[in-house]
């Protein structure tokens, strides 16, 4: 086990990287389209509710490796080149949106709204209201969900490993084919997964204990 | 449009469903084993026996932080390292029972956090020992209560599936793959229908879990 570590140390790393680049972009850019659609879905005309409703529970309901493949085959035929990076990554964002949509929309509500009432009434423009009383105390709320959905960010990236993404899973794969030690070197994978991971995920609890609380 | 219709002919529709059917078939009894191993494991986890729900939290928190895609690589291609082969089917049976196991155990884990105190102590006070209190006071409570997240992991469940493609288990995006891989005009009918087939057997699961809730709630 410890061989397949030292001898491939420097490919992991850079699979390991990859994956937490991934990540960070799918994070990033789902948090700006998430919002949009939650935004959406609490709009006053039915309509505009409609297309966020829509949007999200199509995307929820189908899996990661449909929509990631769909990039990474159809896009390259009548679009242009794109490798498989950009179409995990991509891919990643896309379903990762729906489930931040829920959240952020969920934490907008959560917030009174006498809150916006009072911000109106006090000459704010809906988004001056939005971007200045209600994100602000909704982010309290959405903070802890947000870390758990990186947490499933960097365990939904290894979906990279099927479109040739350079990511951890993808590089374990390589490295699993090249020695014949399947065994020790997916062990390994594992163990750096869970080195990102799991103090990721105890932070979390800690912390939604003690947000909670306050 | 005449690219959908060549996609769609009955040969190939009949193969989508053949997949479709492996897909329900493996999601189904992946759910029925990680529903026990999970209540099992949840309640392992409540009822802090000294050193023994420890343990069992720290493998809950170990599997739950892991790709569901490295446990398939493990059961596939690394246990046949130390001798344990399994064929395609019940290698993402066990795959997928190991990961939602651990899933489900923090739900009903929580779950069971719910139900107020005051209930487990009126059935002992009743003369109910804890096992007996446990499984006919608290936990037909606690699984009233989360069938909403329960139902949501049994999605994520199904959607997850897909990922066993990779071991070339012969369900519904094995078999969509497939399709196009023999045509490249099929590409965009084959994934429409993919989209539209995972979003039925998903979305009627999201709608039966809402209607249950009401019902029960």
């Amino acid at each position: 086990m410890i061989n397949i570590l030292t001898n491939n140390f420097g490919t992991l790393i850079s699979g390991l990287g990859y994956t937490l680049l991934s990540s960070i972009i799918a994070l990033v850019a789902s948090l700006i389209i998430g919002t949009v659609f939650a935004l959406l879905e609490i709009s006053h005309k039915k309509w505009v509710r409609v297309i966020g409703k829509a949007y999200v529970e199509f995307i929820r309901n189908i899996p990661l490796l449909v929509i990631t493949m769909a990039f990474y085959v159809i896009v390259p035929q009548f679009v242009m080149q794109m490798d498989g990076f950009t179409a995990g990554t991509i891919g990643l964002t896309i379903y990762t949106s729906a489930f931040i949509a829920e959240t952020v929309r969920a934490g907008i509500q959560a917030v009174p709204a006498g809150q916006m009432e009072g911000a109106r009434s006090n000459g704010l423009s809906y988004t001056q209201a939005m971007v200045h009383i209600v994100f602000p105390q909704a982010i309290k709320i959405v903070v802890p969900s947000l870390g758990n959905q990186f947490i499933n960010l960097v365990k939904n990236s290894s979906i990279l490993a099927f479109v040739a993404g350079f990511d951890l899973m993808y590089q374990g794969k390589i490295i699993a084919a090249t020695t014949f030690n399947t065994f020790d070197t997916y062990l390994v994978v594992g163990v750096l997964y869970l080195v990102v991971t799991m103090p990721m995920s105890y932070a979390m609890r800690y912390l939604e204990k003690h947000w909670s609380r306050a | 449009m005449q690219n959908f219709i060549n996609a769609y002919s009955a040969v190939n529709l009949s193969y989508l469903m053949r997949g479709l059917w492996v897909t329900v078939e493996v999601s189904v009894v992946s759910i029925f084993f990680s529903f026990i191993i999970g209540t099992l494991l949840g309640v392992a986890r409540y009822v802090k026996i000294k050193y023994f729900s420890a343990i069992v939290g720290f493998i809950i928190d170990l599997i739950r932080n892991l790709p569901l895609l490295l446990i398939l690589f493990f059961t596939y291609f690394a246990l046949p390292n130390i001798g344990i082969r399994l064929s395609v089917i019940p290698a993402s049976i066990i795959a997928m029972t190991v990961f939602e196991s651990a899933m489900l155990a923090e739900i009903i884990r929580s779950g069971i956090g719910a139900v107020p105190i005051g209930q487990m102590e009126a059935a002992r006070s009743n003369g109910m020992t804890y096992s007996q209190a446990m499984i006919q006071i608290i936990l037909p409570q606690a699984f009233k209560k989360m069938i909403p997240p329960l139902v949501s992991q049994f999605i994520s469940l199904v959607k997850d599936t897909s990922l066993a493609t990779i071991i070339l288990l012969p369900e519904l995006t094995q078999h969509a793959q497939i399709i196009y891989g023999q045509n490249v005009n099929y590409t965009i009918p084959m994934f429409a229908a993919l989209a539209l087939l995972y979003f039925i057997v998903n979305y009627a699961l999201s709608v039966a879990s809402h209607v249950i809730d009401r019902r029960l709630n």
